[in-house]
Protein backbone atom coordinates (compact mmCIF):
# COMPACT_ATOMS: atom_id res chain seq x y z
CA UNK A 1 0.00 0.00 0.00
CA UNK A 2 2.52 2.12 0.66
CA UNK A 3 5.23 2.95 -2.28
CA UNK A 4 8.42 4.73 -0.41
CA UNK A 5 10.26 6.21 -4.02
CA UNK A 6 13.21 7.78 -3.46
CA UNK A 7 15.37 9.32 -6.38
CA UNK A 8 18.04 11.00 -6.30
CA UNK A 9 17.87 14.16 -8.20
CA UNK A 10 20.45 15.82 -7.64
CA UNK A 11 20.56 18.07 -11.15
CA UNK A 12 23.08 19.98 -12.25
CA UNK A 13 20.95 22.46 -14.45
CA UNK A 14 23.26 25.19 -16.58
CA UNK A 15 21.49 28.25 -16.60
CA UNK A 16 23.35 31.15 -18.60
CA UNK A 17 22.03 31.55 -21.62
CA UNK A 18 22.54 35.06 -21.54
CA UNK A 19 25.59 37.08 -21.95
CA UNK A 20 26.21 37.62 -18.35
CA UNK A 21 27.98 35.42 -16.91
CA UNK A 22 26.01 33.41 -13.81
CA UNK A 23 27.60 31.56 -11.12
CA UNK A 24 27.85 27.73 -11.61
CA UNK A 25 25.39 25.16 -12.18
CA UNK A 26 21.97 24.63 -9.95
CA UNK A 27 20.65 21.15 -8.63
CA UNK A 28 17.65 20.09 -6.62
CA UNK A 29 17.34 18.59 -3.75
CA UNK A 30 16.76 14.82 -2.83
CA UNK A 31 13.17 13.74 -3.08
CA UNK A 32 11.02 11.10 -2.21
CA UNK A 33 7.58 10.89 -2.32
CA UNK A 34 4.60 7.97 -1.05
CA UNK A 35 1.37 7.46 -2.30
CA UNK A 36 -1.32 5.77 -0.11
CA UNK A 37 -0.26 6.16 3.31
CA UNK A 38 -3.74 7.42 5.15
CA UNK A 39 -6.72 5.44 5.19
CA UNK A 40 -8.97 8.25 5.35
CA UNK A 41 -8.69 10.27 3.06
CA UNK A 42 -9.84 9.20 -1.09
CA UNK A 43 -6.19 10.21 -2.05
CA UNK A 44 -3.17 10.91 -0.06
CA UNK A 45 1.35 11.73 -0.60
CA UNK A 46 3.84 12.58 1.25
CA UNK A 47 6.15 14.88 -0.83
CA UNK A 48 9.88 15.25 0.77
CA UNK A 49 12.58 17.76 -0.68
CA UNK A 50 15.71 17.88 1.03
CA UNK A 51 14.62 18.29 4.12
CA UNK A 52 10.85 20.12 3.70
CA UNK A 53 7.94 17.93 3.70
CA UNK A 54 4.26 18.22 3.38
CA UNK A 55 1.36 16.00 3.80
CA UNK A 56 -1.39 16.07 1.38
CA UNK A 57 -4.81 14.47 1.53
CA UNK A 58 -7.52 14.71 -1.16
CA UNK A 59 -11.24 14.33 -0.15
CA UNK A 60 -13.21 14.50 -3.57
CA UNK A 61 -15.73 14.37 -5.43
CA UNK A 62 -17.67 14.70 -2.08
CA UNK A 63 -21.00 16.50 -0.89
CA UNK A 64 -20.77 20.70 -0.92
CA UNK A 65 -22.90 22.82 1.40
CA UNK A 66 -25.27 24.60 -0.86
CA UNK A 67 -23.96 28.04 -0.20
CA UNK A 68 -20.53 27.14 -1.65
CA UNK A 69 -21.81 24.72 -4.39
CA UNK A 70 -21.14 26.01 -8.18
CA UNK A 71 -23.45 24.72 -10.68
CA UNK A 72 -21.28 23.68 -13.51
CA UNK A 73 -18.37 22.75 -11.87
CA UNK A 74 -16.93 21.19 -8.68
CA UNK A 75 -15.77 23.60 -5.63
CA UNK A 76 -11.91 23.02 -5.07
CA UNK A 77 -10.71 24.11 -1.32
CA UNK A 78 -7.22 23.62 -0.04
CA UNK A 79 -6.65 24.19 3.33
CA UNK A 80 -3.02 24.40 4.70
CA UNK A 81 -1.64 24.23 8.32
CA UNK A 82 1.17 25.38 9.34
CA UNK A 83 4.17 22.92 11.45
CA UNK A 84 2.81 25.47 14.43
CA UNK A 85 0.40 27.67 15.68
CA UNK A 86 -2.90 28.19 14.24
CA UNK A 87 -3.10 29.55 10.31
CA UNK A 88 -2.48 32.53 9.26
CA UNK A 89 -2.88 35.08 6.51
CA UNK A 90 -0.04 34.15 5.15
CA UNK A 91 -1.39 30.46 4.75
CA UNK A 92 -4.53 32.01 3.40
CA UNK A 93 -2.57 33.78 0.39
CA UNK A 94 -0.90 30.48 -0.20
CA UNK A 95 -3.99 28.62 0.13
CA UNK A 96 -5.30 30.53 -2.61
CA UNK A 97 -2.28 30.07 -4.36
CA UNK A 98 -2.05 26.21 -4.77
CA UNK A 99 -6.21 26.69 -5.41
CA UNK A 100 -5.69 28.72 -8.22
CA UNK A 101 -3.41 26.44 -9.71
CA UNK A 102 -5.32 23.41 -9.22
CA UNK A 103 -8.50 25.20 -10.75
CA UNK A 104 -6.25 25.44 -13.64
CA UNK A 105 -5.80 21.27 -13.66
CA UNK A 106 -8.81 19.71 -12.72
CA UNK A 107 -11.17 18.91 -14.38
CA UNK A 108 -14.06 20.34 -12.51
CA UNK A 109 -16.74 20.53 -15.37
CA UNK A 110 -17.29 16.55 -14.53
CA UNK A 111 -17.97 16.73 -11.22
CA UNK A 112 -20.46 20.00 -11.03
CA UNK A 113 -22.18 20.67 -7.29
CA UNK A 114 -19.54 18.39 -5.73
CA UNK A 115 -16.42 19.76 -3.50
CA UNK A 116 -12.73 18.27 -3.80
CA UNK A 117 -10.81 19.17 -0.24
CA UNK A 118 -7.34 18.93 -0.65
CA UNK A 119 -5.49 19.07 3.12
CA UNK A 120 -1.72 19.99 2.97
CA UNK A 121 -0.10 19.64 6.59
CA UNK A 122 3.75 21.18 6.65
CA UNK A 123 5.61 18.34 8.70
CA UNK A 124 8.92 20.13 8.04
CA UNK A 125 9.89 23.48 6.69
CA UNK A 126 13.39 23.61 5.32
CA UNK A 127 12.71 26.12 1.96
CA UNK A 128 10.71 26.18 -0.75
CA UNK A 129 7.96 25.35 0.92
CA UNK A 130 5.69 26.49 -1.94
CA UNK A 131 6.75 23.89 -4.24
CA UNK A 132 7.11 21.37 -2.10
CA UNK A 133 3.18 22.03 -1.25
CA UNK A 134 2.15 22.26 -4.99
CA UNK A 135 3.54 19.09 -5.80
CA UNK A 136 2.60 17.03 -2.72
CA UNK A 137 -1.02 17.91 -4.00
CA UNK A 138 -0.24 17.23 -7.41
CA UNK A 139 0.25 13.93 -6.27
CA UNK A 140 -2.61 13.23 -3.64
CA UNK A 141 -5.07 14.62 -6.42
CA UNK A 142 -3.61 11.70 -8.89
CA UNK A 143 -3.90 9.26 -6.23
CA UNK A 144 -7.48 10.27 -5.27
CA UNK A 145 -8.21 9.39 -8.85
CA UNK A 146 -9.77 13.22 -9.49
CA UNK A 147 -9.54 13.70 -13.46
CA UNK A 148 -7.12 16.05 -14.32
CA UNK A 149 -6.17 17.73 -17.87
CA UNK A 150 -2.16 17.51 -17.03
CA UNK A 151 0.19 16.87 -13.92
CA UNK A 152 1.75 20.28 -12.11
CA UNK A 153 4.89 20.54 -10.22
CA UNK A 154 6.14 23.94 -8.22
CA UNK A 155 10.20 25.31 -8.57
CA UNK A 156 11.23 27.54 -6.60
CA UNK A 157 14.37 30.13 -7.18
CA UNK A 158 16.15 32.07 -5.61
CA UNK A 159 18.33 35.03 -6.96
CA UNK A 160 21.22 36.21 -4.35
CA UNK A 161 22.83 39.75 -4.44
CA UNK A 162 25.95 38.78 -7.21
CA UNK A 163 22.76 37.38 -9.29
CA UNK A 164 23.47 33.80 -9.01
CA UNK A 165 20.20 31.43 -9.74
CA UNK A 166 20.02 29.42 -7.32
CA UNK A 167 16.80 26.35 -7.42
CA UNK A 168 14.94 24.62 -4.76
CA UNK A 169 16.65 26.77 -1.81
CA UNK A 170 17.54 26.04 1.22
CA UNK A 171 15.78 28.53 4.24
CA UNK A 172 19.06 30.07 4.65
CA UNK A 173 19.12 30.38 0.50
CA UNK A 174 16.11 31.66 0.78
CA UNK A 175 17.08 34.97 2.46
CA UNK A 176 18.64 36.37 -0.70
CA UNK A 177 17.47 39.80 -3.18
CA UNK A 178 14.73 37.60 -4.83
CA UNK A 179 12.89 34.25 -4.35
CA UNK A 180 10.38 33.35 -7.01
CA UNK A 181 8.01 29.97 -7.21
CA UNK A 182 6.57 28.62 -10.59
CA UNK A 183 3.69 25.97 -10.87
CA UNK A 184 4.54 24.15 -14.32
CA UNK A 185 2.13 21.86 -16.21
CA UNK A 186 3.37 18.55 -17.35
CA UNK A 187 2.12 18.79 -21.28
CA UNK A 188 4.46 21.67 -22.23
CA UNK A 189 5.71 23.47 -19.30
CA UNK A 190 3.61 26.35 -19.51
CA UNK A 191 3.55 28.46 -16.72
CA UNK A 192 0.15 27.83 -14.36
CA UNK A 193 1.54 30.07 -11.40
CA UNK A 194 4.19 32.36 -10.45
CA UNK A 195 4.54 34.35 -6.75
CA UNK A 196 7.63 36.05 -6.10
CA UNK A 197 9.13 38.17 -3.83
CA UNK A 198 11.97 40.70 -3.91
CA UNK A 199 14.06 42.59 -6.40
CA UNK A 200 14.98 41.29 -9.65
CA UNK A 201 14.83 42.38 -13.71
CA UNK A 202 12.68 41.28 -16.40
CA UNK A 203 15.88 39.15 -18.39
CA UNK A 204 16.61 37.61 -14.80
CA UNK A 205 12.97 36.73 -14.53
CA UNK A 206 12.64 35.12 -17.52
CA UNK A 207 15.82 33.16 -17.02
CA UNK A 208 14.79 31.63 -13.75
CA UNK A 209 11.13 30.70 -15.70
CA UNK A 210 14.03 28.78 -17.76
CA UNK A 211 15.43 27.48 -15.57
CA UNK A 212 12.64 26.13 -13.58
CA UNK A 213 11.46 24.79 -17.11
CA UNK A 214 14.18 22.45 -17.30
CA UNK A 215 14.04 21.49 -13.67
CA UNK A 216 10.25 20.88 -14.19
CA UNK A 217 10.93 18.31 -16.55
CA UNK A 218 13.27 15.90 -13.67
CA UNK A 219 10.06 16.92 -11.31
CA UNK A 220 7.91 14.90 -13.91
CA UNK A 221 10.35 12.11 -14.71
CA UNK A 222 10.13 11.51 -11.00
CA UNK A 223 6.63 11.27 -10.73
CA UNK A 224 6.41 8.52 -13.33
CA UNK A 225 8.92 6.28 -11.82
CA UNK A 226 7.53 6.98 -8.51
CA UNK A 227 3.83 5.92 -10.56
CA UNK A 228 5.51 3.22 -12.06
CA UNK A 229 6.63 1.81 -9.13
CA UNK A 230 3.12 2.21 -7.61
CA UNK A 231 0.84 0.72 -9.86
CA UNK A 232 4.16 -1.98 -11.21
CA UNK A 233 2.72 -3.95 -7.65
CA UNK A 234 -0.66 -4.22 -8.21
CA UNK B 1 7.70 -3.52 -36.80
CA UNK B 2 8.81 -0.34 -37.55
CA UNK B 3 5.68 2.05 -37.67
CA UNK B 4 5.68 5.46 -38.77
CA UNK B 5 4.22 7.40 -36.09
CA UNK B 6 3.03 10.30 -36.99
CA UNK B 7 3.75 13.17 -33.57
CA UNK B 8 2.01 16.28 -34.60
CA UNK B 9 3.53 18.34 -31.67
CA UNK B 10 5.61 16.23 -30.25
CA UNK B 11 4.02 14.40 -27.48
CA UNK B 12 0.80 12.31 -28.82
CA UNK B 13 1.66 9.00 -28.75
CA UNK B 14 0.10 5.76 -30.84
CA UNK B 15 -2.78 3.79 -28.35
CA UNK B 16 -1.12 0.73 -29.37
CA UNK B 17 2.11 0.94 -28.54
CA UNK B 18 0.63 2.33 -25.18
CA UNK B 19 -1.47 -0.85 -24.00
CA UNK B 20 -1.37 -2.29 -20.37
CA UNK B 21 1.24 0.45 -19.60
CA UNK B 22 1.38 3.53 -17.26
CA UNK B 23 -0.08 6.69 -18.56
CA UNK B 24 -0.45 9.56 -16.70
CA UNK B 25 -2.66 13.01 -17.21
CA UNK B 26 -1.94 15.20 -20.00
CA UNK B 27 -1.50 12.37 -22.19
CA UNK B 28 -2.46 12.33 -25.81
CA UNK B 29 -3.32 9.18 -27.76
CA UNK B 30 -3.91 8.53 -31.31
CA UNK B 31 -6.35 5.86 -32.24
CA UNK B 32 -4.83 3.61 -34.90
CA UNK B 33 -6.94 4.61 -37.67
CA UNK B 34 -5.97 7.89 -37.05
CA UNK B 35 -2.45 6.86 -37.74
CA UNK B 36 -2.60 6.05 -41.26
CA UNK B 37 -4.09 8.88 -42.04
CA UNK B 38 -1.54 11.43 -40.07
CA UNK B 39 1.45 9.13 -41.40
CA UNK B 40 3.89 12.15 -43.54
CA UNK B 41 5.82 9.25 -45.63
CA UNK B 42 2.80 8.20 -47.16
CA UNK B 43 1.28 10.87 -48.17
CA UNK B 44 2.45 11.52 -51.53
CA UNK B 45 1.43 7.21 -52.12
CA UNK B 46 -1.81 6.64 -50.73
CA UNK B 47 -2.82 3.48 -52.41
CA UNK B 48 -6.06 3.38 -54.47
CA UNK B 49 -9.08 1.79 -53.03
CA UNK B 50 -11.33 0.14 -54.83
CA UNK B 51 -13.24 -0.74 -51.57
CA UNK B 52 -13.94 2.63 -50.47
CA UNK B 53 -15.69 1.27 -47.75
CA UNK B 54 -13.33 -0.36 -46.05
CA UNK B 55 -11.28 2.39 -44.93
CA UNK B 56 -15.02 3.52 -43.21
CA UNK B 57 -14.46 4.96 -39.64
CA UNK B 58 -14.46 2.66 -36.92
CA UNK B 59 -16.58 3.41 -33.66
CA UNK B 60 -14.26 3.53 -30.62
CA UNK B 61 -15.21 3.73 -26.79
CA UNK B 62 -14.12 5.92 -24.88
CA UNK B 63 -13.75 4.37 -21.54
CA UNK B 64 -13.43 5.68 -18.05
CA UNK B 65 -10.43 7.77 -17.50
CA UNK B 66 -10.21 9.13 -21.21
CA UNK B 67 -11.47 12.45 -22.28
CA UNK B 68 -11.78 12.24 -26.44
CA UNK B 69 -10.37 15.82 -27.14
CA UNK B 70 -10.28 16.43 -30.95
CA UNK B 71 -9.76 13.28 -33.01
CA UNK B 72 -7.32 12.21 -30.31
CA UNK B 73 -8.08 10.80 -26.60
CA UNK B 74 -6.90 12.55 -23.68
CA UNK B 75 -5.88 10.46 -20.15
CA UNK B 76 -7.02 12.51 -17.42
CA UNK B 77 -6.49 9.65 -14.96
CA UNK B 78 -3.05 7.81 -13.86
CA UNK B 79 -3.59 4.32 -14.78
CA UNK B 80 -2.84 1.11 -17.07
CA UNK B 81 -4.19 1.86 -20.53
CA UNK B 82 -6.51 -0.94 -21.15
CA UNK B 83 -8.21 -2.13 -24.29
CA UNK B 84 -10.96 -4.46 -25.48
CA UNK B 85 -11.83 -5.35 -29.06
CA UNK B 86 -15.45 -6.44 -29.47
CA UNK B 87 -16.84 -8.25 -32.88
CA UNK B 88 -17.86 -4.89 -34.48
CA UNK B 89 -16.88 -1.72 -34.20
CA UNK B 90 -13.60 -0.08 -33.04
CA UNK B 91 -13.42 -1.43 -29.55
CA UNK B 92 -13.18 0.27 -26.41
CA UNK B 93 -10.43 1.95 -24.55
CA UNK B 94 -9.86 3.07 -20.86
CA UNK B 95 -7.70 3.30 -18.05
CA UNK B 96 -7.69 0.96 -15.07
CA UNK B 97 -6.71 2.87 -12.39
CA UNK B 98 -7.14 2.75 -8.14
CA UNK B 99 -9.52 4.59 -6.30
CA UNK B 100 -11.68 4.83 -3.44
CA UNK B 101 -14.19 7.32 -3.80
CA UNK B 102 -17.30 5.91 -6.40
CA UNK B 103 -18.79 7.64 -8.86
CA UNK B 104 -22.20 6.96 -10.00
CA UNK B 105 -22.94 4.47 -13.29
CA UNK B 106 -25.89 3.94 -14.58
CA UNK B 107 -26.78 0.50 -14.73
CA UNK B 108 -24.03 -0.38 -12.01
CA UNK B 109 -25.12 -2.54 -8.84
CA UNK B 110 -24.30 -0.87 -5.21
CA UNK B 111 -25.14 -1.80 -1.81
CA UNK B 112 -26.74 1.57 -0.22
CA UNK B 113 -27.37 2.92 3.36
CA UNK B 114 -30.70 4.20 3.86
CA UNK B 115 -30.11 7.44 5.66
CA UNK B 116 -33.92 9.75 5.65
CA UNK B 117 -37.48 8.25 4.53
CA UNK B 118 -39.48 11.51 2.94
CA UNK B 119 -43.04 10.83 1.67
CA UNK B 120 -42.84 8.01 -0.73
CA UNK B 121 -39.04 8.10 -1.69
CA UNK B 122 -36.03 6.45 0.44
CA UNK B 123 -32.54 8.49 0.58
CA UNK B 124 -30.12 5.94 0.11
CA UNK B 125 -26.48 6.77 1.20
CA UNK B 126 -23.78 5.05 -2.03
CA UNK B 127 -20.55 6.67 -1.48
CA UNK B 128 -21.39 9.19 -3.95
CA UNK B 129 -21.46 13.20 -3.68
CA UNK B 130 -24.66 12.73 -3.05
CA UNK B 131 -27.45 10.71 -1.57
CA UNK B 132 -29.52 8.22 -4.11
CA UNK B 133 -33.05 8.41 -4.04
CA UNK B 134 -35.24 5.22 -4.17
CA UNK B 135 -38.92 5.19 -4.61
CA UNK B 136 -40.72 2.73 -2.41
CA UNK B 137 -43.04 1.17 -5.58
CA UNK B 138 -39.31 0.39 -7.52
CA UNK B 139 -39.33 -3.02 -5.29
CA UNK B 140 -40.88 -6.74 -6.37
CA UNK B 141 -44.56 -6.97 -5.43
CA UNK B 142 -44.59 -3.14 -4.36
CA UNK B 143 -47.67 -1.24 -4.52
CA UNK B 144 -49.64 1.89 -2.89
CA UNK B 145 -50.79 -0.43 -0.52
CA UNK B 146 -48.07 -2.77 0.07
CA UNK B 147 -45.44 -1.28 1.13
CA UNK B 148 -41.78 -2.70 1.58
CA UNK B 149 -40.60 -3.04 5.12
CA UNK B 150 -37.84 -0.85 4.52
CA UNK B 151 -36.42 1.21 8.05
CA UNK B 152 -34.05 3.99 8.17
CA UNK B 153 -30.33 2.16 8.59
CA UNK B 154 -31.22 -0.93 6.39
CA UNK B 155 -29.01 -2.20 3.15
CA UNK B 156 -29.93 -1.62 0.50
CA UNK B 157 -29.21 -3.94 -3.06
CA UNK B 158 -30.22 -1.79 -5.82
CA UNK B 159 -28.80 -0.60 -9.52
CA UNK B 160 -28.78 2.64 -10.27
CA UNK B 161 -31.32 3.92 -13.41
CA UNK B 162 -30.29 7.54 -13.51
CA UNK B 163 -26.81 8.55 -12.83
CA UNK B 164 -25.07 10.98 -14.68
CA UNK B 165 -23.09 14.47 -13.42
CA UNK B 166 -26.11 17.25 -13.82
CA UNK B 167 -28.59 15.22 -11.93
CA UNK B 168 -29.27 13.46 -8.88
CA UNK B 169 -28.91 9.32 -9.02
CA UNK B 170 -31.91 6.98 -8.47
CA UNK B 171 -31.59 3.83 -7.91
CA UNK B 172 -33.74 1.01 -8.60
CA UNK B 173 -34.12 -2.94 -6.30
CA UNK B 174 -36.14 -4.44 -9.93
CA UNK B 175 -34.98 -5.16 -13.26
CA UNK B 176 -36.54 -4.56 -16.36
CA UNK B 177 -38.86 -7.49 -16.05
CA UNK B 178 -40.20 -6.06 -12.90
CA UNK B 179 -38.23 -8.72 -10.60
CA UNK B 180 -36.44 -8.75 -8.10
CA UNK B 181 -33.07 -10.54 -9.39
CA UNK B 182 -31.57 -10.68 -5.92
CA UNK B 183 -31.66 -6.70 -5.57
CA UNK B 184 -34.15 -5.40 -2.33
CA UNK B 185 -33.46 -5.40 1.15
CA UNK B 186 -30.23 -6.96 2.04
CA UNK B 187 -30.91 -9.41 5.43
CA UNK B 188 -30.12 -9.56 9.10
CA UNK B 189 -26.55 -9.81 10.31
CA UNK B 190 -23.52 -10.17 8.54
CA UNK B 191 -21.06 -7.73 8.31
CA UNK B 192 -20.50 -4.29 5.93
CA UNK B 193 -17.32 -2.93 5.03
CA UNK B 194 -15.32 -0.96 2.28
CA UNK B 195 -12.45 -1.70 0.24
CA UNK B 196 -10.69 -0.10 -3.08
CA UNK B 197 -12.50 -0.03 -6.65
CA UNK B 198 -10.20 -2.01 -7.98
CA UNK B 199 -10.45 -4.72 -5.92
CA UNK B 200 -14.26 -4.85 -6.68
CA UNK B 201 -13.61 -5.06 -10.32
CA UNK B 202 -10.91 -7.80 -9.53
CA UNK B 203 -12.97 -9.97 -7.41
CA UNK B 204 -16.15 -9.70 -10.03
CA UNK B 205 -14.33 -10.48 -12.55
CA UNK B 206 -15.16 -14.07 -14.71
CA UNK B 207 -12.91 -15.72 -13.14
CA UNK B 208 -11.29 -14.86 -10.18
CA UNK B 209 -9.84 -17.70 -7.83
CA UNK B 210 -10.69 -15.75 -4.45
CA UNK B 211 -14.13 -16.28 -4.58
CA UNK B 212 -13.92 -19.91 -5.31
CA UNK B 213 -11.02 -20.44 -2.50
CA UNK B 214 -13.64 -18.49 0.01
CA UNK B 215 -16.37 -20.31 -1.08
CA UNK B 216 -14.27 -23.94 -0.11
CA UNK B 217 -13.12 -22.42 3.20
CA UNK B 218 -16.85 -21.55 4.79
CA UNK B 219 -20.26 -21.72 3.83
CA UNK B 220 -21.04 -17.69 2.99
CA UNK B 221 -23.24 -15.27 1.53
CA UNK B 222 -21.74 -12.48 0.14
CA UNK B 223 -22.94 -9.36 -2.02
CA UNK B 224 -20.38 -7.08 -3.42
CA UNK B 225 -21.54 -3.16 -4.57
CA UNK B 226 -19.44 -1.56 -7.01
CA UNK B 227 -18.81 1.58 -4.73
CA UNK B 228 -16.35 -0.18 -3.23
CA UNK B 229 -19.08 -1.80 -0.17
CA UNK B 230 -18.80 -5.44 0.40
CA UNK B 231 -21.35 -7.30 2.67
CA UNK B 232 -20.36 -10.82 3.83
CA UNK B 233 -21.98 -13.58 6.29
CA UNK B 234 -21.11 -16.66 7.67
CA UNK B 235 -22.17 -19.11 10.28
CA UNK B 236 -20.38 -17.32 12.92
CA UNK B 237 -19.38 -14.21 14.19
CA UNK B 238 -15.82 -15.43 13.86
CA UNK B 239 -15.62 -16.80 10.70
CA UNK B 240 -17.28 -13.27 9.51
CA UNK B 241 -14.67 -11.65 10.59
CA UNK B 242 -11.98 -13.69 9.43
CA UNK B 243 -13.78 -13.52 5.74
CA UNK B 244 -13.88 -9.85 6.26
CA UNK B 245 -10.34 -9.37 6.88
CA UNK B 246 -9.19 -11.55 4.14
CA UNK B 247 -10.73 -9.84 1.34
CA UNK B 248 -9.48 -6.42 2.96
CA UNK B 249 -6.41 -8.29 3.05
CA UNK B 250 -6.19 -9.35 -0.72
CA UNK B 251 -5.51 -5.95 -2.30
CA UNK B 252 -1.83 -6.19 -1.10
CA UNK B 253 -1.07 -9.71 -1.05
CA UNK B 254 0.38 -11.75 -3.51
CA UNK B 255 -1.39 -15.06 -4.77
CA UNK B 256 1.17 -17.41 -2.96
CA UNK B 257 0.53 -15.06 0.14
CA UNK B 258 -3.07 -15.71 -0.04
CA UNK B 259 -3.10 -19.77 -0.52
CA UNK B 260 -0.82 -19.94 2.49
CA UNK B 261 -2.87 -17.76 4.02
CA UNK B 262 -6.29 -20.01 2.84
CA UNK B 263 -4.44 -23.18 3.63
CA UNK B 264 -3.60 -21.87 7.13
CA UNK B 265 -7.31 -21.18 8.11
CA UNK B 266 -8.46 -24.23 6.30
CA UNK B 267 -6.63 -26.39 8.64
CA UNK B 268 -7.91 -24.59 11.84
Amino acid sequence: MEVVMRADAKVRVESGTESSPRGPGCSLRHFACEQNLLSRPDGSASFLQGDTSVLAGVYGPAEVKVSKEIFNKATLEVILRPKIGLPGVAEKSQERLIRNTCEAVVLGALHPRTSITVVLQVVSDAGSLLACCLNAACMALVDAGVPMRALFCGVTCALDSDGNLLLDPTAKQEKARAVLTFALDSVEQKLLMSTTKGLYSDAELQQCLAAAQAASQHIFRFYRESLQRRYSKS
Amino acid sequence: MAEVMSVADGRARAARTLLNQLVLPGEELVLPEQEDVDSPARAGEQPLLLNATARARLRVVCGPGLRRCGDRLLVTKCGRLRHKEPGSGGGVYWVDSQQKRYVPVKGDHVIGIVIAKSGDIFKVDVGGSEPASLSYLAFEGATKRNRPNVQVGDLIYGQFVIANKDMEPEMVCIDSCGRANGMGVIGQDGLLFKVTLGLIRKLLAPDCEIIQELGKLYPLEIVFGMNGRIWVKAKTIQQTLILANVLEACEHMTTEQRKQIFARLAES
